[in-house]
């Protein structure tokens, strides 16, 4: 780690974005408490997590990259029992509709799926009705299907009101489900900002077109006003029309790529 | 129709009791823990067979053996009733810690608001639970079948069972730090667990074991435990005749915590 400073908003959605071995579990695991950090400041909901305050702890939920259960219990029993930790825990028959499930609520956790575990997880985490909720990498090793179900979950904790801070190699998910994002490479956070917004400053706008012969020319161009206008003199004083014309921002994808090239 | 019932009931009550409820206690959530572990023990069978039929095993074979004299019956039942708690501790503790912590099952506790102290108490009453329940098998199977009566002494009896499982839990939670994964603790539990038995119980029972044997199954918790045991169950012989096993279990049983809690790793080391 060389230095991570970033703010999550209540209520928000944040998105710590970068490639394996980036920092990100460990950035979330100096905030979960599991973690100490060598330098700097700290703080969770008012606390130092550090402290591993029990207060502190009733106000967060954790889904961790990979966490195991007793193999012999039920998600039913396993959400009574969690709930029992917590001052004021959610219904538990509620989180287990919220998690889809209520099919499987009385099947030992040895003969639950993985994607059955992970709403799980996601259940235990959600039971104890925290403020601030970890999600590290919730998807990860998932088919689509089944992401598609954890990004719905995902929505739902939001709608709750719930801060949400999520670590994920995925670019389709940092974009699907943050409000803000930070890409975090090497220890470091390379850029910060609404996924659409993060596109602006740090790439380059393409702009494609046929040209008088028809062949299909592209652009890339950090100033896309003065190209344009530059394109459209050029083709009237010619008299030749700019066709097919597009102009497309950057994407997270574009922005990604340029921030953790290698070299 | 279960929603006319609460027709009433103002729209902005909130469903569920509000932060003003009490945080409960670590008591509470030690008593808690504890069920959990009870119910999640019965429902895994080799567990129970390990805890309750082996030593079992042992004692019916023994017994088969030395039937006839009542000398080595003597010996037998105190032997037995040492080995139930080691293996109900110190064993069951390495196996469950290891598997807990390579599982994941710590860490995701630690990242609740159970308290440390509730979560391992229960983890420890839990394997304490299956030591009485040995204990007491041991002392109806001596008193029915091996003609060694009730217990002689039962101040003496209650003071080694709890030195010897508080030493013997310590010593299981803190020889679990040593044990890398999952797939070898048998093999790391067994190097101590079976020559540490077969060792005390030689020396035990034979008058005759060399010297240097002697003296390291003397310094070993384990035949300390046995002795006492066999003063509290059979001999009859007071505490305070016995009060230099106790010094050694005792002494055990500071290392043991002190390493425990020392060393205590909540992840697996594998990433």
């Amino acid at each position: 780690m060389r230095g991570i400073d970033i703010t999550v908003r209540r209520g928000e959605v944040f998105g710590l974005l970068g490639p394996n071995g980036a920092g990100k579990t460990t950035t979330v695991e100096i905030l979960e408490g599991y973690r100490a950090r060598s330098g700097g400041d700290v703080s969770v909901l008012g606390h130092d997590p550090a402290r591993r305050s029990i207060e502190l702890r009733r106000q967060i939920g954790i889904v961790l990259q990979s966490g195991g259960i007793y193999s012999q219990i039920t998600p039913r029993e396993a959400l009574r029992h969690w709930a029992g930790f917590y001052p004021a825990p959610r219904d538990v028959e509620e989180v287990l509709e919220l998690a889809g499930l209520r099919d499987s609520a009385e099947v030992r956790s040895r003969r639950l799926s993985g994607g059955q575990l992970r709403r799980l997880d996601f259940a235990l985490a959600l039971v104890g009705d925290p403020e601030l909720i970890f999600l590290d990498e919730p998807t990860t090793g998932f088919d689509p299907e089944a992401r598609r179900a954890a990004w719905e979950t995902i929505r739902s904790l939001r709608d709750l009101g719930k801060t949400i801070l999520l670590t994920t190699h995925y670019l389709d998910e940092a974009q699907e489900l943050a409000d803000r994002v930070a890409i975090v490479k090497d220890g470091r956070v390379l850029a910060i900002g609404a996924p659409r917004e993060l596109g602006a400053g740090a790439a380059k706008y393409r702009i494609a077109y046929r040209d008088a012969a028809g062949e299909l020319v592209e652009h890339e161009t950090e100033d896309p006003t003065r190209l344009l206008a530059e394109l459209a003199s050029r083709a009237l004083a010619e008299g030749w029309r700019l066709q097919e014309l597009s102009v497309a921002r950057p994407t997270l994808e574009d922005v990604y790529l340029e921030l953790t090239a290698d070299g | 129709m279960a929603e006319s019932s609460h027709a009433g009931a103002s729209p902005a009550a909130p469903a569920r009791s509000d932060a003003a409820r009490a945080a409960p206690g670590a008591l509470a959530l030690t008593w808690r823990q504890y069920r959990l572990e009870r119910r999640m023990f019965w429902r895994n069978p080799s567990a129970a067979f390990f805890n309750f039929l082996l030593p079992l095993l042992f004692l019916a074979a023994g017994g088969a053996i030395l039937s006839g004299s009542q000398h080595d019956l003597n010996k037998l039942v105190p032997s037995i009733a040492g080995m139930s708690v080691m293996s109900t501790t110190f064993t069951a503790l390495a196996y469950n810690i290891v598997f807990l912590r390579e599982r994941g099952v710590l860490k995701r506790m630690r990242g609740t608001p159970l308290p440390t102290i509730s979560y391992i108490g229960g983890l420890a009453a839990s394997a304490v639970t299956n030591t009485v329940l040995q204990i007491g098998i041991v002392i109806l199977a001596g008193r029915a079948f091996f003609g060694i009566g009730w217990p002689h002494d039962w101040l003496s009896l209650l003071v080694f069972v709890l030195v010897g499982v508080v030493s013997l839990a310590a010593l299981g939670v803190a020889f679990a730090h040593v044990i890398p994964n999952f797939e070898s603790t048998a093999a790391y539990v067994n190097a101590v667990f079976l020559p540490v038995v077969f060792v005390s119980f030689y020396v035990f029972d034979s008058s005759s074991a060399p010297g240097f044997l002697r003296s390291i199954a003397e310094g070993l918790p384990l035949k300390p435990l046995i002795s006492g045991l066999s003063g509290a169950l059979v001999t009859g012989s007071a505490l305070g005749s016995n009060l230099d096993e106790l010094a050694v279990i005792a002494l055990w049983a500071l290392f043991g915590l002190w390493f425990a809690v020392r060393g205590f790793s909540w992840e697996s080391s594998r990433r």
